[in-house]
């Protein structure tokens, strides 16, 4: 038999400031998503989608525009520091649930999570002033006299160094994205349920064998999801990099070269983008690169929920 | 008849960490081949006294033993014991099943290979031998590579204790392997016991009277971290020296 529950007003007025609460991100979502479409129309319109992902022009002259160039420095950028940030990251995270002893655990997240709060100006700062001569005077020549001179590698340590190109930006890069890899590693190795090491010990392992082929098989899906997600935010990254990438819309084989990201045209273009083109270009430039992150985000949510949903029984 | 001594504890004391008085003064023997079970309530110290026959204890810091553990007449207590090979030498099986994130094959073959086992012959002869031994190949052999996470609980647990066999420890180690498991595994497992004997000393903590009573051939009953009797299983349960065990096996605490 139906009954009619009578809902109590403060509940109800309760439920719906939550739910008007939580609506207003989706609203927020659609409606950025229909301003980069709405503006960059007009690019849309003029340089189909193919060509403007292929074209390595960037004229603001002859008002011709095309994505890859930036596309091409935000992809090195991004993959050369997850390169640098990922190992470093890994043995951080192995260091603190299973070497370190107790009483350094504590300070190590903290200076982990620190470094995590430093806000990305000041990473574009230091690395202007203090990483960027570092690099164009001592470590770029020394690659360029080393690996600069092995076949198959050396083209990409061609150029003079100046500190100001793509190795630079990947460095402060990967130092921004370490404490991020590290603490979602150090979550996942945590996963690993004692009793399944114990088990492992008990066979006879030692401890790296049970790191080894226990602790990281076992979290390997939560370590590649927080790879993910720091992609992402290497993708998205603008102020650490604007410094010491040199905006230059080329592509270029060496690593000692100036380039460009997509986050860095955007933040450096808009305020001479004096063509409706020009303009509606950036916008385009800009809703690849909410589709890149959103691709990223996406994958590594599908990682991390699987995960979770494999161990956690 | 006489019965050789596979492990003997000696005036052994146990603190964890933060001096926590664990164990007080254990002494009793553990003859090879047969079934001893350790009872006792919650907190007693049974699965403490358990975990240092293999020296668990030593993962964590700060844990202390004091007295005497005797192994095949050499002291597992002392400083040079080489807690790998120990290990490898006495197998332990734990509370809730505990497959590694690999398949069938690798969890057995992992013991094998950590003792330098590679040919992939030799592995194979001996993951069959190992889950025949414990009555889980007829239900795997068509699906070795499966993750292990597919079996149920009761099998998985059977995989488990394979795992520990394969390495052809002397000793296994149970930590109330069937408390996790419903009435049919249990029963599979408790018969598995008593064919395992044959070839290794079992030493099993349990919270199931019955239990003790229907597998083991010796019974130690501990309390506050004391023995408080130790003898053969069939006169713990039917005619107990100690007041203190009668009124726990007939169920009057507990």
């Amino acid at each position: 038999m139906a009954r009619t529950v009578k809902k109590n007003p403060v509940d109800l007025v309760f439920s719906s400031v939550t739910a008007i609460a939580s609506f207003t991100v989706i609203l927020f979502i659609i409606g950025i998503l229909y301003v980069l479409m709405k503006e960059s129309s007009l690019a849309i319109k003029q340089f189909g989608v193919f060509r403007f992902l292929t074209s390595t022009d960037w004229n603001p002259v002859t008002e011709s525009f095309g994505a890859l160039t930036n596309i091409y420095g935000t992809a090195v950028t991004t993959i050369l520091s997850l390169v640098m940030a990922v190992p470093i990251a890994i043995g951080i995270a192995v260091f603190v649930t299973e070497v370190s002893p107790n009483y350094l655990k504590g300070p190590i997240s903290i200076a982990i999570e620190l470094l995590a709060a430093i806000p990305s100006i000041i990473y574009g700062m230091w690395g202007l002033f203090t990483l960027s001569p570092i690099m164009g005077d001592y470590i770029e020549p020394f690659l360029k006299k080393t690996l600069g001179t092995i076949p198959l590698v050396n083209f990409l340590f061609q150029g003079t160094p100046m500190g100001i190109d793509l190795l630079t930006a990947s460095v402060i890069l990967s130092i921004m994205i370490i404490p991020f890899t590290a603490s979602i590693a150090r979550d996942s190795f945590n996963l690993t349920p004692d009793v399944v090491k114990e088990s492992a010990y008990a066979l006879g392992s030692t401890h790296w064998e049970v790191i080894k082929d226990v602790v990281l098989p076992y979290s390997k899906l939560g370590v590649f999801g927080g790879v993910v997600l720091s992609l992402g935010r290497a993708i998205g990254e603008t102020m650490a990099v604007a410094f010491v990438l040199g905006n230059n819309h080329r592509i270029t084989s060496s690593l000692l070269d100036a380039a460009a990201t997509i986050t860095v045209t955007l933040a450096n273009e808009f305020a001479e983008a004096d063509k409706d083109v020009y303009m509606s270009s950036l916008f385009y430039l800009a809703l690849v690169l909410f589709v890149m992150s959103f691709i990223t985000l996406a994958i590594a949510k599908y990682f991390l929920v699987k995960a979770e949903r494999k161990y956690s029984r | 008849m006489a019965e050789s001594i596979e492990l003997e504890v000696k005036g052994l004391d146990f603190h964890y960490a933060g001096n926590i008085h664990a164990l007080k003064k254990i002494n009793l023997k553990v003859y090879k081949n047969t079934v001893t079970a350790l009872i006792g309530p919650s907190g007693c110290g049974k699965t403490t006294l358990l975990r240092c026959f293999n020296r668990m204890h030593d993962l964590y810091p700060k844990n202390r033993y004091e007295g005497e553990l005797l192994f095949q007449q050499q002291n597992i207590l002392d400083k040079g014991t080489d807690l790998i090979t120990l290990r490898s030498r006495i197998g332990m099986v734990f509370q809730k099943p505990t497959p590694f994130p690999m398949s069938i094959f690798d969890n057995i073959a992992y013991g094998l290979k950590l003792k330098g086992i590679s040919k992939k012959s030799d592995l194979s002869e001996k993951v069959e031998h190992a889950l025949k031994h414990s009555a889980l190949w007829d239900e795997v052999k068509d699906k070795l590579n499966a993750s292990a996470y597919e079996l149920s609980g009761g099998q998985q647990q059977r995989l488990v204790i394979a795992r520990a066999l394969a390495v052809n420890p002397e000793v296994l180690l149970f930590d109330e392997p069937t408390s996790a498991l419903d009435p049919i595994s249990t029963a599979k497992i408790e018969e598995l016991t008593e064919t395992l004997k044959k070839d290794v000393t079992i030493v099993i903590v349990t919270h199931n009277m019955q239990q003790a009573a229907r597998i083991s051939d010796w019974t130690g009953f501990l309390m506050l971290g004391e023995l408080i009797e130790y003898d053969r299983t069939d006169k713990i349960f039917t005619a107990p020296s100690e007041k203190l065990t009668e009124d726990y096996v007939t169920g009057r605490f507990g």
